[in-house]
């Protein structure tokens, strides 16, 4: 099954984002992947949206943070492995209390620690189409896809 | 009066020592000091973030540079937050114990104050309120300080740090590490107008780099290989887009809250072009700059301290039950 949707600006991949937080439960791990300027960061302002952190928390990106939490219906880690050089790197920071814990965790750059993403993992990746335009092509465990398909496509996506 | 500061927020593990909140008799910083050399230690690479495994070092060379012992430290300031849980709870843990054994007080800083502080490290004559901007990798934070512990915050970036913008951009371009001093240095030889790039102002003081990054993006993607030739023009416009959302937002933060004084500080203030636009500006409406030395721009614990100094002269000391936290209250 093709599973990927066309968005047309960065309002559009917040809007996404937030189409698929109405589907994740505690527990969950979203892994993004995606060359820089992709719209990862924008996607995961849309997961916060959906996960009901409030407006006048900013959602900004980790990159030199690492870690950014946020409060919503549940608690959202916001996680970027973008310095790190290897999986190793993100045992050092307690990946196992983001992981296997009571919120929900968002990655970027998941294809440095590919080694220590759990299999109930969604994988998410980004594609650059033109200056506007991105691929997001959504991957995840069989029975949670058709959730997600149906939270995005009832949002206004067309699912290719 | 001795203060040891100690800073482990993110990727510097640091500790200082510093008398009256003002001179600095020690500053060591991790990744500064040939631990390995002076200690015989091994720091592996994935260490970078591990403090635990430096923190003692670090500490005693703190202690033998400025030339005192545990008995002689009056006060303990720590990094109590922004930044990662789990290396704020090493500098804060140590701290906690040694405030404890040596029955000294203990205050926790804000990684932001502490920032702005390191002005007060230098500077004798600069005196509250003044606006700060903090600009660095992880924060592009814009603050109105009418006091040590009274801080307002004004705004701050949207997406994107400025200096996560400068070293992203950097690594796109294939400039190498640390993205920051090669864009300074090559930005020194291009022509700033050469690329129009887009600048986020939006008539707030809230900033946004997000859209400037995609812009270079777009723009390499375009052209497919970038010539050796052209990156000096294509990362002094960069810069400069950078450059000017930072000065436009500051000056105006300043002018609205009607104050006379800048205070520049953070990693991306050791920024050459930046240090100089903000003076010429500012200065040109009438509003005096403060940039600390290049040197106390980036992480470091002796800011930690001077901080932590006014402070405790302000009766802001902490208890042993202080908490870490990731986005704590300024």
């Amino acid at each position: 099954m093709k599973s990927s949707v066309i968005t047309r600006g960065p309002e559009e991949t917040c809007r996404l984002g937030c189409l698929l937080a109405s589907s994740l439960i505690k527990g969950d791990v979203v892994a993004l992947r995606g060359e820089l300027g992709v719209g990862k960061t924008c996607f995961t302002q849309g997961i916060a949206r959906g996960l009901a952190v409030p407006e006048e928390e900013l959602v900004t990106s980790p990159s030199f943070t690492i870690v950014n939490e946020y409060r919503g219906r549940l608690i959202l880690y916001h996680v970027d492995v973008y310095r790190f050089s290897d999986a190793a790197e993100l045992m050092n920071i307690g990946y196992e209390e983001f992981f296997f814990g009571d919120g929900v965790t968002v990655i970027e750059w998941a294809d440095k620690v590919m080694e220590l993403i759990p299999s109930h993992a969604f994988l998410i990746d980004f594609f650059y189409v033109d200056d506007n335009s991105r691929q997001v092509c959504f991957s995840g465990p069989e029975s949670r896809m058709e959730g997600i398909k149906k939270s995005i496509t009832e949002g206004g996506f067309a699912w290719l | 009066m001795l203060i040891l500061g100690i800073e482990t927020s993110c990727d510097e593990t640091a500790a200082a020592v510093v008398e009256e909140g003002k001179k600095i008799l020690s500053n060591c910083v991790h990744s500064q000091i040939d631990i390995h050399r002076r200690y015989g230690g091994v720091v592996p690479e994935v260490a970078a973030r591990s403090h635990i495994e430096v923190i003692g070092p670090i500490l005693s060379a703190a202690l033998e540079d400025a030339g005192i012992s545990w008995r002689d430290i009056d006060l303990v300031a720590v990094t109590k937050g922004p930044g990662l849980i789990g290396s704020l709870l090493v500098g804060l843990s140590i701290g906690k114990a040694i405030a404890y054994a040596c029955r000294v007080p203990l205050v926790g800083v804000n990684h932001l104050t502490a920032h702005w502080s390191s002005i007060f490290l230098v500077n004798d004559e600069i005196d509250f309120p003044f606006v700060s901007l903090v600009v660095s990798g992880g924060h592009t934070s814009l603050f109105l300080c009418r006091g040590i512990d009274e801080v307002k915050l004004l705004g701050h970036t949207l997406d994107d740090a400025a200096g996560e913008a400068l070293d992203k951009a950097a690594k796109l371009l294939g400039l190498g590490y640390p993205g920051g001093e090669v864009i300074d240095r090559l930005a020194k030889q291009g022509n700033s107008q050469a690329y129009s790039f887009p600048r986020a102002i939006r008539g707030e003081v809230n900033f946004s780099f997000s859209g400037l990054k995609t812009a270079l993006v777009n723009l390499v993607k375009k052209k497919g290989e970038i010539e050796e030739s052209e990156l000096p023009d294509l990362v002094a416009s960069y810069l400069e887009a950078v450059v000017d959302v930072l000065c436009e937002k500051t000056i105006r933060a300043a002018k609205e809250a009607g104050i006379d004084k800048i205070v520049l500080s953070g990693g991306v203030a050791a920024n050459g072009r930046l240090r100089e636009r903000l003076k010429a500006e500012a200065e040109g409406v009438g509003i005096k700059v403060f940039i600390p030395p290049v040197s106390l721009c980036t992480d470091n614990a002796a800011m930690v301290a001077a901080a932590g100094y006014r402070l405790f002269l302000t009766g802001n000391t902490d208890g042993l039950d202080l908490n870490a936290s990731s986005r704590p209250a300024i």
